[in-house]
């Protein structure tokens, strides 16, 4: 195959670059500049082939191959915009195909302190305080899509917070995937600054029509200054033909606290490389997972813990469900640098393989260049536990509802930590269907039930308020 | 109630029950005795629809209902269920859900709707205190961390809660101590009554000594070879089960 005749996939997405610029306005050079070096970088390395130890199990033709237009009207039908959102009080920016849409975001809850902002709306107020930070972390040398999402990106999420403020409200970043007649994709950039002490909990949630098959290359930096406490979640609850890959690395100062929750429901290709930095004493990294996939999806997970500083902390849990022909990756690392003494990281990963034909390729690593430290890990992959199914069977509940229940309650160390019951109803019907009830039952029953002569009337009380 | 007719069945591939032959009544509390590896398991994991038992020949039926063309969970709905000999850990799954769902199973097959909250929490209490239980168990995961004993006990209250037509237990007495024996019998007793009957299979005659049972036979070699009152079982109990051996082959 020579190459004057067939362009390769790195020149058509460049060509599609080059016919941007032509109709983008006029930009701040230093933005110019920056895409311009992306595009070399991206040119230089390409799309990974499985080649990369990185990309071994995931094959990214899928979007390498495939034609995505570029799109710049945020369209959507309310009622269905409606019928996709989390039905939660928040604070919200919506993105259709990557375009900011003004009439499905909500930003009136916001407190003195916290600013939320599309992030063409932060270029225009002051374009060189973004320039500061954007693409510090997570930068053109992440990886390939890192790279091209600098090259295009043009929109996205700024969300700032100044030292003390706490946000009550989830910040809902919403990205929707519409079915277009021409596949599109977008590189929207989520820029988190937290500033001292300040706390909020970010969720990104991707959802989209039924019929979409679109690329979505989300780059994510987030900055937690001293004390910083910030709950990030993914709910990915793409379109089964969409293909997704989110970037997203945190820095963090002393004594800050970063927890994600990342729940993979949807998508056909999946990539997440989630990265903290561990700076400063005290800085702390929760990762909490579950991925659940079916039918042909492919769903991998990358995580990396640096631990750069003495006492830091790490601790990840990630569960993996997978069903039909699906397939899972989980490569969970953890870094301890050279003189970092007194590190805690722990790090535990667990499948569920549903079928004979789904995989899962899972591979913790732990690389530790001090010798004060307490690390662990551990990775283990099963099958239900058909006499649970049948335990259950034997007790009257049908053999579906069986089946789901017991594989929820694989998930169900995971689903605790979860502190927005509207994501774990989402689990719960993705991976197991209507249940005869809410999973476990609400604490409704549960404290009606274990306090004492609480029992009628309490609940019917409650009902009441 | 319960009619189980030249019964053969084979698990992978020998014939473990030989033609047995058995009916229960409304009202009748029979328990099946016999040696290790007679068959006594295999009949009511058969009865109960557990996979890896092949029927080869015989019919059973309960209700006049084909009980072999049914699903597992039909059979526990029409009234038929199993007390584990060993209970299986089921983490994740709290007892109080379980038993709701299989409650609200069992009602939605009969056509009712699903008990109201207060009700079910009304009954579960008064069960719980029966079965000398803590409320705090409710909260568990099924059987996860359970002792032997508590094990059972939870097999019992499951089946106080359900309340079966024909309550099957598989060698519920193994394990216990005396204490957990007569809180495990008091709460079978309580299941007696007219319209429901119990099935026991055991090993031990002390069992009957505080269930005492209606009918009480014999299972040797896949067959049912004797059948009597419980004054069968204090003979077994002294004799052994050599002469109901040589009774049959005479």
């Amino acid at each position: 195959m020579s190459e004057d005749i067939q362009p390769s996939a790195e020149q058509r997405f460049l060509e599609r670059l080059k016919a941007r610029d032509a109709v983008r306005g006029a930009e701040p050079t230093w933005i110019a500049a920056r895409r311009q070096a992306a595009a070399a970088r991206f040119e230089a390395i390409g799309f990974p082939s499985k080649r990369v130890e990185q990309w071994k199990y995931t094959d990214v033709r899928r979007i390498r191959d495939g034609e995505f237009a570029l799109t710049d009207d945020a369209d959507f039908s309310p009622a269905q915009a409606a019928a996709l959102t989390l039905p939660i009080e928040a604070i919200r920016l919506t993105f259709v195909d990557g375009v900011f849409s003004p009439e499905l975001s909500d930003l009136a809850d916001l407190p003195d302190g916290a600013s939320v902002e599309p992030l063409t709306q932060a270029l225009a107020d002051n374009h060189e305080a973004v320039g500061a930070v954007l693409g510090r972390l997570t930068g053109v040398e992440f990886s390939a899509f890192a790279a091209l999402n600098m090259a295009f990106a043009e929109e996205g999420a700024v969300i700032r917070l100044a030292p003390g403020t706490v946000v009550e409200p989830p910040i809902v970043v919403q990205f929707l995937s519409r079915a277009n007649e021409q596949a599109v994709m977008s590189h929207p950039r989520v820029l988190i600054q937290a500033g001292a002490r300040s706390q909020a909990t970010v969720l990104e949630h991707f959802v989209g029509e039924r019929d979409a098959a679109n690329f979505t290359n989300v780059v994510a930096e987030v900055f937690l200054e001293r004390g910083a406490i910030l709950t990030h979640y993914n709910l990915q609850e793409a379109p089964l033909g969409d293909a997704l890959v989110q970037s997203l690395q945190v820095e963090q100062d002393r004594d800050s606290r970063f927890v994600s929750f990342n729940v993979d429901l949807g998508g056909a290709l999946v990539r997440h490389d989630l990265v903290a930095e561990l700076n400063a004493e005290g800085a702390e990294a929760q990762y909490y997972g579950l991925f659940f996939a079916q039918g042909r999806q492919h769903v991998d997970n990358h995580t990396l813990v640096n631990h750069n500083a003495p006492r830091t902390f790490s601790d990840e849990n990630y569960k993996g469900i997978l069903g039909d022909r699906a397939r899972g990756v989980f490569n969970g690392k953890v870094v301890v640098k050279r003189d970092s003494q007194q590190i805690e990281g722990n790090q535990s990963n667990a499948n569920l393989l549903l079928s004979d034909r789904a995989e899962i390729d899972a591979k913790p690593e732990l690389e530790i260049y001090a010798d004060d430290v307490k690390c662990a890990h551990g990775t283990t992959t099963g099958q239900l536990d058909e006499d649970a199914v049948f335990a259950l069977r034997s007790r009257g509940i049908d053999e579906q509802t069986a089946r789901g229940l017991l594989t929820l309650a694989f998930a169900g160390e995971v689903m605790d930590k979860v502190g927005l019951d509207a994501i774990a109803e989402r689990v719960e019907l993705a991976v197991a269907g209507k249940l005869p009830e809410r999973f476990n039952l609400g604490s409704l029953v549960e404290t009606g039930l274990l306090e004492e002569g609480a029992s009628q009337g309490g609940v019917a009380d409650d009902r009441n308020d | 109630m319960l009619e189980v007719k030249d019964l053969h069945v084979t698990v992978e591939g020998k014939e473990i029950l030989k033609g047995l032959d058995l009916t229960v009544n409304a009202g009748e509390v029979h328990a099946i005795m016999g040696p290790n590896g007679a068959g006594k398991s295999t009949l009511s994991a058969v009865i109960a629809g557990k996979e890896g038992y092949e029927v080869t020949a015989g019919s059973i039926t309960f209700e006049g209902e084909d009980v072999l063309e049914m699903e597992i969970e039909e059979r526990a709905r029409a009234g038929l269920l199993l007390g584990f000999q060993y209970p299986v850990e089921i983490p994740g799954v709290k007892n109080i859900y379980l038993l709701k769902a299989a409650l609200n199973a069992s009602r939605e097959a009969r056509g009712e709707g699903e008990i109201p909250a207060p009700e079910f929490m009304k009954l579960v209490k008064e069960k719980l205190a029966f079965m000398k239980m803590d409320p705090s168990f409710l909260q568990r995961a099924v059987n996860e961390g359970f002792s032997g004993g508590e094990k059972k006990r939870n097999e019992i209250l499951q089946m106080l809660v359900l309340e079966p037509r024909l309550a099957m237990l598989d060698e519920i007495d193994s394990g216990l101590d005396i204490d957990a024996m007569k809180i495990v019998a008091d709460g079978v007793n309580s299941l007696r009554s007219e319209e429901r009957a119990v099935l026991m299979v055991t090993h031990y005659q002390r069992l009957l000594d505080y269930i005492v049972p209606d009918k009480v036979h014999v299972l040797l070699d896949g067959r049912i070879v004797k059948s009597g009152d419980k004054d069968l079982a204090i003979e077994l109990e002294s004799r052994g089960y050599e002469w109901v051996q040589e009774e049959s082959a005479a």
